[in-house]
């Protein structure tokens, strides 16, 4: 391009603030971006929604210099812009809150926000002149932080603003915000809302990245959909409905036939009463929940990730601890004390796939027949003797269990890394399965799987209900839930939004629940 | 014990103090840049034999002060490859240089001067020289500051000088100068950083430099102003007691004058009274030369309290989104 077009380009005042065109990123085999347009009017708010993994974080990177994008342009109000590094980025005038944050715990606010653009070798100067300016910042945009409080002793929604004060100070014009209201009350995402309203007001541009409907619907005044890298649609707000927005997010995907018989529930296996579950950072991710599994049911739990299921589970599986009263075949399971952990849940014939399988199903490092005898390595069958275990005996197990569960290669001596994801799944599904428990927790069990092991893996579920087992299956995708559940619970921020009959309802319906949406909220925005 | 011998035994624990305030603030500079510094044993060994090795050479004090560092500095160098550019185990990195300067001094000095791993003893003017400070002799008479004055202020060498204002001036590095935000910020939260569009593996190669330069001349300091000269493993796990002194001070340079004091103290009473008698019972020496080590123990095993290492520390910087 040459400089007489650009300072054409300059001139018109329509120049979108951002303008990404073809933009595309590959990590080895898996296209994270792929071919991205778009295109966002200064002085506007603009969401980026879509599910986790489907490329909007890397997107930003790219936006904040951290990627370098495969292909693709940048232009900032209208002048093509390279940006190698974050300094690029800052120079563009893009901030960037990111969904951590980029803090130095112990230094004070003020600290924190001069570093990197202190002017001269001393600091002292440059921490005077920011002082002044934080507070011109914080009367203008409702911004009020202790300039001198350490970050370690400021709640999340402090530290946050302490973020947004950075981008501002950087005297940023675009502010990318990456799930801002991930880790903030209520309370404290609405007063979120009313800053970056102000921040609009004098201009700004603002994109925000989430996967929450409502926050779209809120604030946004336009919003671009993305779907496993791609980018699906770009609307207006105004002009689109929750209902829409679902669809475009969850995608229209063929149903996976699924080939089951009608489940006969018996009595009650888990029931779940009123579980709460505060996390380390002091946010109520599990508020007050209730529910049961029958035997010889699915119990499916859907939502949008990040909305308290991997908590649910996480209680129920002896991972993290919770309060209120779970009670298993009509035990009470203890929920804080030293039964809590994972072998007593075991002992209560309570099996868990993890949603994590490489982190907390799998050890990625070990073998296949390590990790087949994992948390069952105490068992009596897998010892010789009171000091050793009997490793051809487990070798062989794995080896059975391998070729019962279709796992390829069938090698047990092969590291769990080398295995494709499906077939690391099934072993980890062969582990918890062949225990016949009373209960079988189940997390994303076909994330990252291939079509194929998605089929063999639903079968196992069903064939495992059929034997009157109780299963709590726990899926982001809205097309398993609806395929394997035979009931249906829709969680959303720490609640379940209400249970619904795979055959009495639908993608749409689910997806509303999914981001918040029940019908009185619907009446009382009419 | 009168005032003479107290003022002789605080001069002593000066002295002893200054290799281990040079390498506490060697570790500080490094560690405050999130990189772990177990090596500082081996870079104060390596430039004091280079030093004591040059000035024997060229007879000149000077060039040995510059072969020392450079020796220093190229151990620092090689620390900042493993752990800054390839992102090795700091903690196998630092091991490593400490062994490979045990092996390489005394194979060079072997090679150099045949007498076993020994260098030479140190004539006059390869070596740095007390300096007696103006009207020391003339203010001698004053009662009570004037042997202070004489005794234990003046008399000493010019890098104990040297030591004792880089503690303020470290302290001025790090608080006051864009510098120093910069490095503790690195230690603590590399990613905040990076975002702010400052280079990581800048900064902590900055910090290995200064870390170098102030361990080289721990070890410059050791063989040509302490000593007259090379000994083989003469450093004697101060490397390792400046690191305890660093966690007792809690990683800040006037911290580290008192932590590195303190162990020049207990090493002063040690060398003055071999065998101490306590209404009867004898401390024998060996307990008192084992001090400054069963201090470090007790330190490292946490008794001084909670102290916070910088947060980043000993783990290499890898970006991520």
């Amino acid at each position: 391009m040459t400089g007489q077009d650009n300072n054409a380009e300059r001139r018109e005042n329509a120049a979108p603030a951002i303008e990404l065109r073809g933009i595309s990123k590959a990590f080895g085999p898996v296209q994270a971006n792929k071919d991205i347009s778009i295109s966002v009017q200064p002085g506007t708010i603009h969401g980026i929604i879509g599910e986790n993994g489907a490329g909007k974080s890397t997107l930003m990177s790219i936006l904040y210099g951290f990627y370098k994008a495969d292909a693709g342009q940048i232009f900032i109000h209208g002048e093509e812009t390279l940006i190698p590094d974050s300094q690029a980025a800052i120079r563009a005038g893009i901030g960037m809150v990111f969904q951590h944050f980029k803090l130095v715990e112990n230094f004070s606010v003020l600290e924190n926000v001069v570093l990197g653009v202190e002017e001269g070798e001393m600091i002292r100067p440059s921490l005077a002149k920011a002082r002044k300016h934080l507070k011109e910042l914080a009367d203008e945009y409702e911004l009020h932080v202790d300039p001198d409080a350490k970050i370690e002793d400021l709640g999340v929604g402090m530290q946050q603003r302490t973020e947004i004060l950075k981008a501002l100070y950087r005297q940023a014009d675009i502010l990318i915000l990456d799930e801002p209201t991930g880790v903030l009350t209520p309370a404290e995402a609405d007063h979120l809302f009313r800053i970056l309203n102000g921040l609009k007001e004098q201009g700004k541009t603002i994109i925000l990245i989430t996967h929450k409907l409502r926050e779209i619907m809120e604030i946004t005044d336009t919003v671009s959909v993305m779907r496993r890298g791609e980018m699906t649609a770009t609307v207006k707000t105004a002009e689109t409905s929750p209902e829409q927005l679902a669809e475009l997010m969850v995608g229209r995907k063929v149903l996976l036939e699924v080939d089951k018989k009608p489940a006969e529930p018996k009595e009650p296996v888990l029931e779940v009463e009123n579980l709460r579950m505060v996390d380390e950072f002091g946010v109520e991710r599990v508020k007050g929940i209730s529910f049961n599994v029958h035997a010889g049911e699915i119990l499916g739990i859907a939502g949008v990730s990040g909305n308290g299921q991997a908590e649910l589970l996480k209680i129920l599986g002896g991972i993290a601890n919770g309060t209120g009263q779970i009670k298993v075949n009509g035990q009470e399971l203890d929920l804080t004390g030293k039964h809590s952990d994972g072998r007593s849940r075991r002992e209560r014939g309570i099996s868990h796939v993890p949603e994590d399988r490489q982190h907390l199903g799998l050890i990625m490092d070990f073998a296949a027949w390590e990790n087949l005898a994992f948390g069952y390595h105490h068992e009596p069958e897998f010892q010789k003797n009171k000091l050793f275990m009997n490793i051809p005996g487990m070798i062989k197990d794995a080896e059975d269990k391998m070729e019962s569960f279709d796992v390829r290669p069938p090698n047990a001596h092969l590291e769990a890394k080398s295995f494709s994801g499906g077939n690391q799944q099934k072993i980890v599904l062969a582990r918890e399965i062949t225990r016949n428990p009373d209960l079988l927790l189940v997390g994303q069990p076909t994330r990252g799987v291939d079509i194929g092991a998605i089929e063999f893996i639903h079968k196992q579920i069903i064939a495992l209900r059929d034997e009157g087992k109780a299963i709590l299956l726990v899926s982001v995708e809205l097309d398993e839930i609806l395929s394997l559940s035979d009931r249906i619970a829709v969680m959303f921020d720490g609640h379940i939004m209400g249970e619904r009959m795979p055959e009495e309802t639908n993608e749409t319906e689910l997806g509303l629940l999914m981001a918040g949406v029940t019908d009185t909220d619907e009446g009382e925005a009419a | 014990m009168d005032l003479l011998s107290i003022l002789q035994i605080f001069d002593s624990a000066v002295r002893l103090a200054t290799p281990l305030l040079f390498a506490c603030l060697a570790g500080l500079f490094s560690e405050r840049a999130g990189i772990f510094d177990i090596g500082l044993e081996g870079k104060i060994l390596i430039s004091a034999f280079f030093s004591a090795g040059v000035a024997v050479l060229t007879g000149s004090i000077w060039l040995g002060l510059i072969a020392g560092l450079a020796g220093s500095v190229l151990f620092s160098a090689m620390h900042g490859l493993a752990s800054i550019t390839f992102r090795g185990n700091q903690l196998i990195s630092g091991v490593a240089l400490n062994f490979l300067a045990s092996g390489l001094t005394v194979l060079i000095g072997e090679a150099w001067f045949g007498l076993g791993g020994r260098s030479p003893g140190l004539k006059n003017a390869e070596r740095f020289l007390p300096i007696e400070l103006p009207f020391a002799e003339s203010l001698s008479g004053v009662p009570i500051f004037g042997p202070i004055y004489k005794e234990l202020i003046s008399g000493h060498t010019l890098l104990v000088y040297v030591a004792l204002l880089a503690v303020p001036l470290s302290w001025f590095v790090l608080y006051r100068t864009r510098f120093g935000l910069r490095l503790r910020a690195v230690g603590e939260n590399p990613a905040a950083v990076d975002t702010a569009g400052i280079s990581v593996i800048k900064l902590r190669y900055a910090a290995m430099l200064i870390a170098g330069i102030l361990c080289g001349l721990a070890g410059i300091y050791l063989a040509t102003g302490l000593g007259a000269g090379f000994g083989k493993e003469m450093s004697a796990g101060r490397g390792y007691i400046a690191l305890a002194a660093l966690i007792f001070a809690k990683w800040r340079p006037w911290y580290a004058l008192g932590a590195t004091m303190l162990f020049g103290l207990l090493e002063a009473v040690a060398n003055r009274y071999q065998n101490i008698d306590l209404g009867g019972f004898i401390v024998p020496v060996q307990f008192m030369q084992a001090l400054p080590y069963i201090m470090t123990v007790i330190i490292l095993a946490g008794i001084v309290g909670a102290a916070i290492p910088p947060r980043a520390g000993g783990q290499p910087y890898v970006k991520e989104r």
